[in-house]
């Protein structure tokens, strides 16, 4: 069970977090123009490191934002949290 | 026979409060602080269970949570019984029952016995090789296998005990009170951190709190002694919680560990009732110090788990704390000097020790010595070669060991003893360490697993740590306390420790026989009937990996998890591979460390505690009317209200022809609810709905449907325009938490620049949906003022009013197709607004209709419901609603999906509508639909999504998705039901009033 840093709360329990998935998969800003195959990269297709990971988490049992996270998935360190627009830290 | 074999009286052991028991339905004595296995001992009972695959008998091994044998069933009959529970941790009380397990008719005699000599025939993978052919009668021989599996029996009534959980913070947490933890917790304590201090154990102490080593000395007392005085010092310091008899089941990331701790299993029953038996301890802490000790390990060898085969660690400490003799004539067997210390405390209580046997050729410590002068045979070099005595061991024999350790030479001697105790070094307990994702290291002159690393957060101390001896146990811990606490002195730091050196140690993992070992039983797991054998046929028939190994063998897999043995299966497969055991690594160590009863784990959240659960305001009066309902999500629903004795189909045919024909009445108040704010709010809502929304007047209502970014529906429901930046969605009932998660998600990652506040309103209102060709009336009665002409107040707009001195917002929309509104009222004047109407409408026979009604009326008129219609596969096009999708919009969720060559197919499955050739046949939904009856196997075209009997039309109707339904208009289908095939035809989806006229009525 993480112990989550809430950019907007501090820490608090894993369980009022939800997780998003994958980090930095921006929305096309012109979907119409993408061939079936571009469209699919982005609907379906992420990743599953084992190793440093960038992910989404919703502090959803808490003030609702959504953040990223940077977590290292063999050993579950959490290397670094930041808010959603910002830069992620370089590894 | 019934020997006493208490031996001296023991300051753990109240000889003035004397407690009845029974085992096996036979009432035995023992004393206060005893037991069960050490009152049993005292009675000289060592078989107590059979083994599971060949049903040997077993007797008492251990005297702690490591105890592999001596599971015992725990109040049977009752429902407070529980299996698997460990005889040596259990306390007795008065009146307290336990029986053996996994044996029939009884553990004297027990019918399974017979797979002992069949044991030949049952290797390792017997059952995965047995029963592999012929496949089909898998299912005759599961019953058989079933039938003789498992352990114990569980209970078959309600648990009648109370469970809790506690949520604990604290900064440092110390698992384990031996000595090692009370030394780090007193220190930690005493730095003015607040310190969490548990053990499994009902006593704090550890095995140091019984050591009777005469030649080890702390500040020249004997360390029982310097240990009680620090003990006693414990209970003047501040910051500091001690918890006996809570036992660590796991260590999760972050320092989060769950523990047990049990407050009622040593009780009587008068004393249990109203208490709390066990609560769960979910403990974040700052540090963990994990002193959680090591066990000793047996030796493998033939026939090693008769009845009165014990750990020498264990004898001594039935002897020391409980004053009990495991046995009247005592060998030891041992590969280093612990089983001396054992000797001396039996032979300093006048019990016999004939014999022990060292595999080493010699050591020179002092114990050693003092043991020798006693008299005691020690024989140098020698092996049990095998035992004798089938419930109770009664001879040993013993050859001389080979050089290499390999083969035995000589001749044969045989020793006669009620009592061998073992000693095979010792096992530091990491399992907890390994729990919390740290590696372990394999240290090759110690011959155990160590942990790799302490870390800033967690160490690992004493035993569990690797030191094994009273000084370096001090002196390392000194040093890690210091590290991790951040502290200069602490109380260790004079202290004076003489030890006793030990020598030498000799490790082999398997003992050599005179027989072949195909023809011997060295066990290796007690519990699971693994041997040595097993082992190295798996190794001979290819596993490799320690884990393949494990699961073939099931070397490990007891409820015990092979606390004891592991370490050999890991020796003896390092051994017959050639492969360093660093190289091979352990098995996973999983949580629990011992097992958890459910109750512990769900603790309060029970019955009506299991989930929460939603009540409109409403609900009052449906309980008052006798209203049915269901669960929707987590709301409860009323579904129906049966008058005199109605079935669900009579009072829904009633209430669907109600509603239908005069007025009728839903209570709506489920239906999520956003209230959506700012100055974008129509851009985004142009943007989450498939249909455009910038042109929608204020004061209108609209319908809109959701998807999700792969183009399938995922909610619909009516929005409406309450000011010029003021929207309120209403969302399905089960999807209003979803939906708000999935906004706000778009909001904040993909759209952040628009200005658009969402806020969920869906518990703030009430909401009575009032319909049929009445409900205007019904609604001018009770607001005489508001103008209700279709010119005024058309389709599709809302208003907003007062009734009386309540505010609200009337919608006129309809989801059953007649003439209805929506009324919002603030929560609290829900039950208020609902009597208004029931008053009002009561000259119009108005009828309260349930959920049930509802999916009829709107499956008269081919209205979806996402989650009952659709199933996350469905696109607006399949469903033929290809009208809400907005060709000029440039872009919505899901837009981009719904031109993928995937969902333009012409061959998905569409939503269509579906009659019975015979009008009175209702089908069933979920039945498949079909377009061959004489074909096999035959093309699934799709299955039946609603189905009802509609009063109104007199006839079956019924929904369905069907492949390529959509230009299947009048072909007759097959739904081929268990006894009968049912003729259908395709339709039109809308089966009542498709022109719409009745909104208007």
């Amino acid at each position: 069970m993480f112990l989550i840093n809430c950019p907007y709360c501090g820490e608090r329990d894993q369980q009022e977090f939800k997780a998003g998935g994958e980090a930095h998969i921006e929305r096309p800003k012109q979907p119409t123009e993408l061939s079936d195959d571009e469209w699919a990269e982005y609907l379906f297709m992420r990743k599953n490191i084992k190793g440093v990971q960038f992910e989404r988490w919703n502090h959803a049992h808490g003030c609702r934002k959504w953040f990223n996270m940077v977590r290292d998935t063999s050993n579950d360190e959490i290397k670094a949290i930041y808010k959603m627009g910002e830069k992620p830290p370089s590894q | 026979m019934t020997k006493n074999l208490r031996v001296k009286s023991s300051e753990y052991i109240d000889e003035t409060n004397r407690i009845s028991f029974k085992f096996n339905g036979k009432t035995y004595h023992g004393f206060k602080g005893d037991t069960l296995a050490s009152a049993l001992l005292a009675n000289d009972v060592h078989l107590v269970g059979r083994s599971f695959k060949y049903h040997r008998p077993r007797g008492i091994m251990t005297s702690g949570s490591e105890e592999p044998n001596a599971i015992v069933q725990v109040n049977p009959g009752t429902n407070r019984t529980e299996p698997n529970v460990r005889a040596t941790e259990v306390e007795i009380y008065e009146g307290l029952e336990a029986s053996s397990q996994n044996c029939w008719p009884s553990v004297e005699f027990d019918i399974g016995g017979i797979n002992n000599f069949l044991s030949p025939f049952f290797p390792a993978g017997f059952y995965y090789k047995t029963f592999m052919w012929p496949a089909s009668f898998w299912e005759k021989y599961e019953f058989f296998i079933r039938h003789s599996a498992g352990l114990g029996k569980s209970p078959t009534s309600n648990d009648p005990d109370i469970y809790d959980h506690r949520n604990i913070h604290c900064d440092v947490l110390v698992v384990g009170a031996g000595i090692s933890g009370i030394l780090a917790a007193k220190n930690a304590a005493k730095n003015n951190l607040k310190t969490l201090l548990v053990d499994e154990k009902n006593e704090l102490g550890g095995s140091t709190i019984y050591e009777n080593n005469e030649f080890n000395k702390i500040d020249n007392k004997a360390p029982s002694e310097w240990l009680k005085k620090e003990i006693e010092e414990l209970k003047n310091i501040k910051n500091l919680e001690i918890k006996t008899r809570t036992s660590v089941a796991a260590y999760h990331q972050y320092n989060y560990l769950l523990a047990r701790e049990n407050l009622t299993d040593h009780l009587e029953a008068k004393d249990k009732t109203n208490k709390i038996r066990q609560r769960l301890l979910k403990i974040r802490a700052k540090k963990v110090i994990l002193a959680t000790g090591a066990l000793e390990r047996p030796l493998i060898f033939n026939n090693n788990d008769r009845p009165g085969i014990m750990l020498s660690s264990a004898i001594k400490k039935y002897s020391e704390f409980y004053g009990v003799a495991c046995g009247s004539k005592n060998v030891f067997f041992t590969n280093n000097d612990s089983a001396y210390e054992s000797a001396l405390s039996l032979y300093n209580k006048g019990i016999n020790v004939e014999a022990i046997i060292d595999i080493r050729e010699q050591s020179e410590s002092k114990i050693v010595k003092k043991v020798k002068e006693a008299g005691i045979k020690v024989y140098w070099s020698h092996t049990i070669v095998d035992t004798a005595g089938y419930k109770r061991l009664n001879s040993v024999s013993i050859m001389k060991l080979s050089n290499d350790g390999t083969s035995v030479t000589g001749s044969k001697i045989s020793i006669s003893c009620d009592c061998l105790g073992v000693a095979g070094g010792w096992t530091p307990a990491v399992h907890l360490y390994t729990q919390s994702g740290n590696k372990l290291k394999f240290d090759e002159e110690k011959k155990v697993f160590l942990p790799n690393q302490n870390t800033s957060e967690q160490i690992s101390v004493g035993s569990c740590g690797g030191d094994f001896k009273i000084d370096e146990i001090i002196k390392n811990l000194n040093q890690k306390l210091k590290d991790t606490l951040n502290i200069n002195e602490t109380d260790l730091d004079g202290i004076k420790v003489e030890i006793d050196q030990e020598n030498s140690k000799r490790n082999i993992w398997l003992l050599p026989s005179d027989k072949p070992l195909g023809k011997t039983k060295p066990f290796v797991d007690y519990q699971n009937d693994a041997t040595a054998k097993d082992i190295k046929l798996a190794l001979r028939e290819g596993f490799r990996s320690i884990e393949h190994v494990k699961r073939y063998t099931t070397t490990g897999m007891g409820t015990d998890q092979g606390k004891l043995g592991n370490m050999h299966a890991l020796g003896i497969i390092a051994d017959t591979a050639g492969v360093k055991m660093g190289k091979l690594g352990t098995t996973t160590f999983r949580p629990p460390y011992t097992p958890l009863t459910f109750g512990t784990i769900v603790g309060r959240n029970v019955g009506k505690f299991f989930d929460i659960f939603r009540r409109t305001p409403m609900n009052d009066w449906h309980v008052e009317n006798k209203a049915e309902f269901e669960n929707v999500g987590q709301w409860k629903r009323a579904w129906y209200y049966p008058i005199n004795g109605e079935t669900m189909h009579q009072a829904v045919q009633r209430e669907s022809k109600a509603a239908r024909e005069s007025a009728g009445m839903l209570d709506a108040s489920t239906l999520g609810k956003i209230d959506i704010q700012g100055s974008d709010a129509s851009e985004f809502l142009n943007r989450v709905y498939t249909n455009a929304w910038s042109k929608l007047a204020v004061g209108k209502c609209r319908y809109g449907l959701m998807l999700n970014e792969d183009g399938m529906v995922y909610d619909d429901g009516v929005t409406t325009r309450l000011g010029e930046n003021h929207y309120i969605m209403t969302t399905t009932t089960g999807g209003a938490a979803n939906v708000l998660g999935k906004l706000e998600d778009y909001l904040q990652t993909e759209w952040p620049e628009l200005d658009v506040y969402l806020t969920s309103v869906t518990d703030h209102y009430a909401t009575a949906s009032l319909c049929g060709p009445n409900s205007k009336k019904i609604l001018k009665k009770i607001i005489p003022d508001l103008d209700l002409s279709d010119e005024n107040f058309p389709h599709m707009s809302f208003k907003e009013a007062k009734i009386g001195h309540i505010q609200c917002r009337i919608m006129r929309i309809s989801f059953t197709g007649e003439h209805s509104y929506e009324i919002n009222v603030q929560a609290s004047y829900g039950k208020d607004l609902w009597e208004k109407c029931m008053e009002a409408g009561q000259e119009f026979n108005i009828t309260p209709y349930g959920t049930e009604t509802m999916h009829l009326l709107r499956a008269e008129k081919g209205f979806i419901i996402v989650g009952q219609d659709t199933d996350g596969t469905m696109t607006p096009i399949d469903l033929q609603m290809d009208w809400i999708v907005s060709k000029k919009k440039y872009d919505f969720i899901g837009k981009r999906s719904l031109y993928r060559s995937d969902t333009m197919r012409e061959d998905r499955k569409q939503l269509v509508g579906l009659l019975t050739d015979d009008p009175n046949i209702v089908l069933e939904e979920g039945a498949q639909i079909v377009s061959e009856l004489n074909q096999s196997p035959v093309e699934m075209l799709g299955h039946v999504t609603s189905s009802y009997f509609s009063p109104n039309l007199k006839k079956s109707i019924a929904l369905a998705v069907v492949r390529g339904g959509k230009d299947m208009m009048g072909k007759k289908l097959f739904v081929p039901m268990e006894n009968k095939n049912i003729n259908v035809t395709v339709a039109n989806p809308v089966f009542y009033d498709e022109k719409n006229e009745r909104l208007n009525a």
